[in-house]
């Protein structure tokens, strides 16, 4: 008997170990969901694509009074038409995407087994940009977010569903985002975890702190504070700057990756991009 | 010249003899003949002195008629989301003010043929104030305030 | 046209129009971040709505109302398929203007 548990237990200890080198996102996945409803008991699953109105009535009002008539509905407009008007070679954005690029974002981002690298709707845009001789858009506001914007606006309601492939690429991508989001960084020295994850709900100064758990589902965002619209990685250089963490290019590797893995913490909520916070 | 447009403006009806000569003599352009926008009432460093500019006075009763809809806290304060319902009866005007702000006269909705005792909209604010809502009827002036705090964010601003 | 979005929408006898509108609704007291100068004040004063030719509302806006702003205000004595107009004046002499049909 204590041979057999002796045995049972190393091999427990050696599942483990081959657990933390090869990353398991769907465990991971499992234990992220569950912290926060530990966290946040009367949260709703479906909700939690609010972000911080999901956990607080008072600016949840706000946020109500705001989407009585949001601010990005112009960027629909305007995406809408960008998306619509042919390059110079007469091609749309639509001759890129799955189903024409109408309601396709939950699919994204994905890992491109080929190209071994993981590739972001905005990403996408623009090397379709490319491929039809055209000069790439800024990466962080403007134009590539009206676009982005109405593309996530075809595909709100879709349940997010990143996908990890059983490839040596993808697992490390993920490992890396996933590396990015628990790391410490920056002269405050935090990580994306430590405000959105083990603080979220509290409050930074007057700010409080959004959930991890739905945080990509709204982007590109409308934010109060920059007065228009922007991109996650907008957000991401922004969010490493206020630990003052010198921020990483959009559309790099650091910010695919970490792209890659916070989207696929958030696979089954339902897109509701845009979306507008303060 | 300037008590014709503050006449002009308080009537909300078109004088056409003294609004006539105001636009021959280069004082109005013909696109702001309706409404002459009240330059002095939204530069007026006070609440007082903005409603003298906008009204000739700055007597107000407080009335229970009005309610306002703004946050307690704003969650930014560039973008405040305030609504002001009155059932004042025959209401023709409802002004915002945001008292601590530089200039505290944000808005002033004159209400025409059939319009309802409600606007709503999104103001700036500077800091911490109250928020007055001034609604004009009758030849009077009734307001109410609520306080509404302007905080810095956390997240680095 | 192309700056105004607008919902008139008529449930009784009250219609409720909301509008929202593109504008940077500059103060005047923002600096360029990279000159360091003051941006010039940009803002719309005046948004008027009419119903059949009359006005309804008639707002006076300071630079103190939100970037892209948001106008919501109601009225009696309009029918479904009526028609409605709002337009705007800033104050650099800009203006614009949309119609729309009660619902």
């Amino acid at each position: 008997m204590k041979k057999l548990l002796t045995i049972a237990a190393m091999l427990g200890l050696m599942s483990a170990a081959s657990v933390a080198v090869q990353a398991n996102p769907q465990q991971d996945l499992a234990e992220f969901r569950a912290y926060f409803k530990d966290r946040f008991p009367d949260v709703p699953f479906n909700d939690y694509v609010n972000g911080v109105y999901a956990v607080d009535q008072a600016s949840r009002e706000q946020w109500e009074a705001i989407e009585e008539f949001p601010p990005y509905e112009l960027n629909i407009d305007k995406g809408k038409k960008l998306f619509s008007t042919p390059f110079k070679n007469g091609k749309t954005y639509a001759s890129c995407f799955r189903n024409g690029g109408i309601g396709i974002k939950q699919d994204y981002p994905y890992y491109d087994t080929t190209a071994g690298k993981v590739v972001t709707l905005e990403g996408a845009i623009n090397a379709c940009r490319k491929k039809n001789g055209e000069k790439p858009l800024k990466w962080k506001k403007g134009a590539i977010a009206d676009i982005s914007a109405y593309m996530a606006y075809t595909s709100r309601g879709h349940k997010i569903d990143v996908k990890i492939p059983a490839d040596e690429g993808a697992l490390k991508a993920y490992n890396r985002g996933k590396n990015h989001f628990y790391a410490k960084r920056g002269q405050l020295n935090m990580s994306c975890a430590d405000c959105h994850q083990w603080n979220a709900g509290n409050r930074v100064r007057a700010d409080i702190l959004s959930p991890a758990l739905g945080h990509t589902s709204h982007f590109p965002v409308y934010r109060s504070k920059w007065g228009g619209l922007g991109t996650i990685h907008r957000r991401y250089g922004g969010c490493n700057k206020q630990v003052r963490a010198k921020p990483y290019k959009a559309q790099s590797v650091e910010y695919d990756d970490l792209e890659y893995f916070h989207t696929y913490m958030s696979n089954g909520l339902k897109l509701n991009g845009p979306g507008a916070r303060k | 010249m300037i008590n014709m447009k503050r006449r002009t403006f308080l009537k909300g009806s078109v004088a056409a003899g003294a609004v006539g000569a105001a636009v021959s003599a280069g004082l109005l352009t013909p696109r702001t003949v309706m409404a002459a926008w009240p330059t002095a009432a939204f530069e007026s460093k006070s609440v007082d002195s903005a409603l003298d500019a906008l009204a000739g006075s700055h007597a107000l009763e407080g009335s229970d008629k009005i309610s306002i809809r703004a946050p307690d806290i704003a969650e930014n304060g560039a973008v405040v989301p305030v609504s002001i319902t009155t059932s004042i009866a025959n209401a023709e005007s409802i002004s915002i003010l945001a008292e601590k702000n530089a200039a505290p006269l944000t808005a002033s909705f004159v209400l025409g043929t059939g319009a309802e005792g409600f606007v709503s909209t999104r103001i700036k604010m500077g800091k911490t104030s109250s928020v007055i809502a001034v609604v004009k009827a009758g030849g009077k002036m009734y307001s109410t305030g609520k306080e509404v705090k302007v905080t810095i964010g956390g997240c680095g601003g | 046209m192309a700056s105004i979005k607008i919902r008139a929408k008529l449930s009784g006898d009250v219609t409720t129009v909301k509008a929202l509108i593109k504008h940077p609704m500059e103060t005047g007291q923002r600096k360029d971040k990279k000159t360091g100068k003051k941006i010039p004040a940009h803002f719309i004063q005046e948004v008027k709505c009419e119903h059949n030719g009359t006005a309804v509302m008639t707002a006076l806006w300071g630079a103190a109302v939100s970037k892209n702003p948001y106008l919501s205000f109601k009225f009696k004595g309009a029918k479904a398929g009526d028609s409605l107009k709002l337009s705007w004046v800033d104050n650099k002499g800009q203006s614009d203007s949309t119609e729309t049909k009660v619902s």
